[in-house]
Parts: C-alpha cells; structure tokens; sequence
C-alpha cells in the first residue's frame, strides 16, 4: 500500500476541523508545536516547538533527564502507556493532530515505529521476531509474500547475511548488536514512515555501533529518522538536523537549539550549547 | 588485682553462655527441618513397607492391568485401573475448567487489571483455595448436580464424575490463575513496548507476546493444578461415590483412589488384611505419580524463572 493510502485511511479516521489541520505541504513529516508533557503533575518537558523533515536523520541531544525521550515517546503515542502522563499541545503527522480524539493511537504506532535503549526481541525465532507487526497488522499475505517482507527488513537492517541459513533460529541465541539489528528490522518490516529510536546503540560496543549508524545513512531515502541519543559524536556522524534539549532551572526540559548539525557543532547560537558540546557541562 | 580477675571471670561467664545458646538455635532450628524431612521419609516407607505386603499377595501386573477392583467383596480382583480411570477423568474435566479460565484469568490481571482492581481480585481469586473443600463437595451433591446439571443431562446419577471434576476445576483454578500470573509478571516490560511499537493492540500483546513468553510458566502452573486435582479427596468422596467400576461415561458414579483411601479408611478393615494393606498400595501409587507431576512442574517453572 502506497503512502498516500495509508494518509487518506488516516484522513477518514479523522473528523477534521480546521483547527486540526496543518499545513502539509512542503517537507514536514512530523511536526510539533507547544507541546508539553507532565507525568504525575510534574513537567517534564515544555513549550517544545520543532519539524521532522522527510528522508532526514534528525538528532535529539542533550544531557541525561533533559526530556529526549519524552519527546520521542510524544511523537507515537507511547507515552499514552505510562500511567499519569498528561500531553498537551500539538504533534502533526502528515498533517493531522495525532491527539486529536477519533485518531487511533494504534495505527500512528504501526506508521510511526521506534527502537529502544536494550535490544528488546521477542523470545521467539528470528524470522516470527520480524514477520511479528506484519502479523498484528492484519496484513493478508501468502507465506512467500511473507517471506519477502521479512527478508526486505532484515536486509534494509544490515542483518540479513548473517542469519540467512538459520531464520528460525530463537532470537537470543544472536549477539546485542545483532539483536539491535534485529529490533530496526522488526521496526521497518510494518513499514512506517517515521523511525524513531531511542538511544540505540547505548548498550553496544563500538563496532555494532558503527553498524548501526551506517544502516541508518543507508535507509534515510526510504523513512524519516528520529534519534535521541547523548553521544553528541554520533549525532554529528549521522544526523542532518539537531535539537538540542537541556532541563531549566525548574528541572523542565527545552529546546535551547535546533538546526543543521553542521551548524549546531562548528557555529552554535547558544552558549549552553557550545558548553554541552564541549564537554563542559552534562 | 581481684576486681580484674573478676571482670575477666564475667566476660568469659557471658561469651561461653553465649556460646552456647547459639548452639542450642542451631540445634532448634535443624531439628524442624529435620521433622518435615522425617515425616516424608517415614510416609514413604509405611507406604512402601503396607504396599510390600500387598504386593506378596497380588501382582503388580494384575494390579496395574485388572478392569476389576473389588477388594471390599468376597470374589476379590485388584485392578486398580477402575480407580485410576476415575482420577483421571475426574482431573481431566477439572483442568478442562481450570486451565482456561486460570490462564484467563491470570491475563486479565496481568495485562488489563489496574494496580486497584489486581489488589482486590487477586486475593478473592485466591480465596477459592481457601474454601474447605467438604464444602465444594456438598456443594456438587446438592446444588451442581440437582439444579445445574441434572436438568440438562437427564440420565445424570446423583453421584457423578462430572460434578466431580467441576468442582474440583473451580477449587484449582487459583493455582493455575496465580502461577500464570506470576510468569506474566515476569515476561520483561521491554517486550510489551516492542510490540506496542510495531502497532499492537492490548489483545495482541496479551495473546501473542505476554501468552507465548510465559509459556513455560502457564505450563508449570497446569501441571501442579493436575496433581492437586488428583490428590483431591473430600470432593470426589462426597460427589463422586464409591462404585468402582470401569466406565468412561461422566454422569456415572465413579471411585477415585483417594475416595477409595477414604472409604476403607473410615471403615474398619482390620489392620493386616488385605483390605487395609490395598489402601496402602492405592496411596503409594498416587503419592508416585503426583510426585512425578510435582517434579516436572517444577523443573518447568525452573526453566522459565532463569530465562531472562
């Protein structure tokens, strides 16, 4: 199914008032606009305004507590699982307010997928790991259509020629970056639009995390990627874009900065950006 | 000189009392564990040693292959497959209750339960084992069968192994329910996140993660259901009655081991018989085979509790 279906099957869902309604013309995938999140009534991030370009690796840095993930977790819905979390504000996808009451969160997540910190596979084989959002989907497919598809994820995560011969092998038996690999392709294999991952590579060594970040550069043409991490090196090995977030003096997580990385890491705007980049604080 | 001498006489007075009283702990707290252990070697070999006397007058393999058990009348047979046949169907209609709703209900608790609703049903859930079971068995002798089943089943007797096996279905349905939802607790938070991710909805995640990760806990916890279903007495004593008679048809009254263990029990089979002796017999069997069952279960439970 083409994009544009996916987007008219949105539409439909949405009783559309104006208000509702952004402008989608132009890059913008995602964008988000005073948005706040509170957990049990304490603030944890506040007046976030930022757009996700299209076919752009876009960063999230900033030191532990900042809020990175809440925003991440905003953009899909996840933070509807956590007990006592409150969003107010807007988060557009395609144009539509993903909070507006008839959009049903479930579907955003199957356009809108995300990879966590710790490689989280499912105790099952490799191949019902990725065929498993293919199946929850409902999508109607012969086993060899099947095939495919999982064999498309495995490839576009850069795992494929590893674990080929032994598909039905049970998950654990790969290493961590192989399961991390295994948890994008899981991911890309509903095919979304959007990825987002968060801090994916913290548990790994260096070369599974080389990786990783190479399969992402090898992807952008085909998703538009989110990623927070607080390896501000891997930002700027992988990201076009880079917000910057840090806590205010209330504890309440900001975006001080946001522009191209090259900009952000050789010519910051913010004083506190140059110090966080630096090395000073965080 | 003498003051010191008597301070050092105190100290050491009080380090040897010490010493003492440590060693008596020591001594109380192994002789406890040492009675539990006791009373199960001491159960195991009166078991063995009545059953020695059974088995120099019957063989085991008409003991295990006779149709007949009619140990209590003149023209004697000692098949104790009649009986076994009972425990088993009943235990079977037991676990065909138990197993789904346990496992239903461990879901529910795990998955869709808030924090208040899991800490007030849980506990009433787990109030069903606490009933006495002469109740459950009065209560299927004189409500279950007469007002539930009998007007759908008009052949029904009024002891019956359907009755039974309901009965002692509802009676371990907490041992199922509270097992599996111990496995669910501990399927990793991670895992319902990813499937989330991918665009789950809460029935997915429930049944195709939470389910299948915590298999081998749901297992267990059908095992160990099985074996107190075959241990059950009271139940199948009252409901069940004592017609030991090789029949599949559930409306029957049918003899369960332990009905049979209770019935020659509270008669008065006189000590040295063979009547007494083959209560001894009957009682090592089910001790062998729900130790078997308790064994697996636990190895099951084993398994997965060292999976993550």
């Amino acid at each position: 199914m083409a994009i544009e279906s996916y987007n008219q099957l949105l539409r439909d869902y949405v009783e559309l008032g104006k208000e509702e309604m952004a402008d989608i013309s132009g890059p913008e995938v995602v964008r988000v606009e005073n948005l706040r999140v509170d957990y049990g009534g304490k603030t944890a991030i506040d007046g976030i305004n930022i757009s996700f370009k299209r076919n752009n690796i876009t960063a999230i840095i900033g030191p532990s507590g900042c809020g990175k993930s809440t925003l991440l977790r905003s953009i899909n819905r996840m933070n509807d699982l956590i007990p006592g979390a409150k969003v107010t504000g807007k988060v557009y996808f395609n144009g539509i307010d993903i909070y507006s009451r008839d959009v049903d969160p479930v579907f955003i997540r199957s356009r809108i997928g995300m990879v966590f910190q710790r490689p989280n596979p499912f105790p099952f084989s490799i191949f019902d790991n990725v065929a498993f959002g293919l199946r929850v989907n409902g999508f109607k497919l012969s086993k060899s259509e099947l095939y495919e598809k999982v064999k498309d994820a495995l490839v576009k995560a850069a795992l494929w020629d590893e674990v080929k011969d032994r598909l039905d092998k049970h998950a654990y038996s790969l290493s961590g970056g192989q399961q991390q690999r295994l948890c994008i392709a899981r991911a890309l294999a509903v095919d979304p639009e959007v990825l987002l991952l968060d801090e994916p590579t913290v548990s790994l060594d260096p070369i599974s995390t080389a990786r990783i970040e190479s399969l992402l550069r090898s992807i952008k043409d085909e998703y538009t990627i989110i990623i927070v991490t607080h390896n501000m090196l891997q930002a700027a090995r992988v990201s076009d874009y880079t917000a910057v977030m840090m806590p205010d003096e209330n504890m309440v997580g900001r975006i001080i900065e946001f522009g191209e990385t090259r900009q952000i890491f050789t010519n910051p705007r913010d004083k506190r950006t140059e110090d966080y980049i630096s090395g000073r604080i965080g | 000189m003498v003051a010191e001498t008597t301070s050092v006489e105190k100290l050491k007075r009080s380090i040897d009392r010490r010493r003492y009283m440590d060693r008596i702990f020591y001594i109380l707290f192994l002789l406890s564990t040492l009675v539990s252990t006791a009373a199960l070697i001491i159960i195991f070999a009166t078991l063995g040693l009545e059953s020695f006397g059974f088995f120099a007058h019957v063989s085991i393999v008409e003991f295990l292959t006779s149709t007949k058990w009619t140990v209590l009348f003149a023209e004697k047979h000692f098949g104790v497959l009649p009986l076994l046949n009972a425990t088993i169907l009943t235990s079977l209609i037991a676990i065909a209750v138990a197993a789904p709703l346990g496992v239903m209900i461990a879901l529910f608790l795990s998955e869709y339960a808030s924090a208040n609703t899991r800490s007030v049903v849980k506990p009433l859930v787990e109030t069903l084992a606490g009933i006495p079971t002469v109740v459950y068995g009065y209560f299927a002798l004189y409500f279950v069968t007469p007002n539930l089943l009998k007007p759908l089943w008009e052949g029904l007797q009024l002891h019956n192994a359907l009755a039974v096996g309901l009965m002692i279905g509802v009676l371990i349905i907490p041992i199922v329910a509270s097992i599996s939802d111990d496995a669910m607790a501990a399927v990793p938070a991670d895992l319902r996140l990813a499937a989330y991710a991918v665009g789950s909805r809460k029935s997915d995640v429930a049944l195709r993660v939470v389910l299948p990760a915590a298999l081998s806990g749901v297992s267990a916890s059908i095992i160990l259901a099985f074996a107190r279903a075959m241990g059950e007495t009271m139940i199948a004593a009252i409901a069940g009655g004592f017609r030991s008679i090789l029949t599949f048809n559930i409306g029957e009254s049918m003899q369960t081991m332990t009905a049979y263990i209770a019935q020659v029990a509270t008669g008065d089979a006189p000590h040295g018989t063979i009547e007494y002796q083959s209560l001894f017999a009957v009682g090592l069997f089910l001790l062998v085979i729900t130790a078997v069952l308790n064994y697996i279960g636990i190895r099951v439970v084993r398994r997965w509790a060292i999976k993550y």
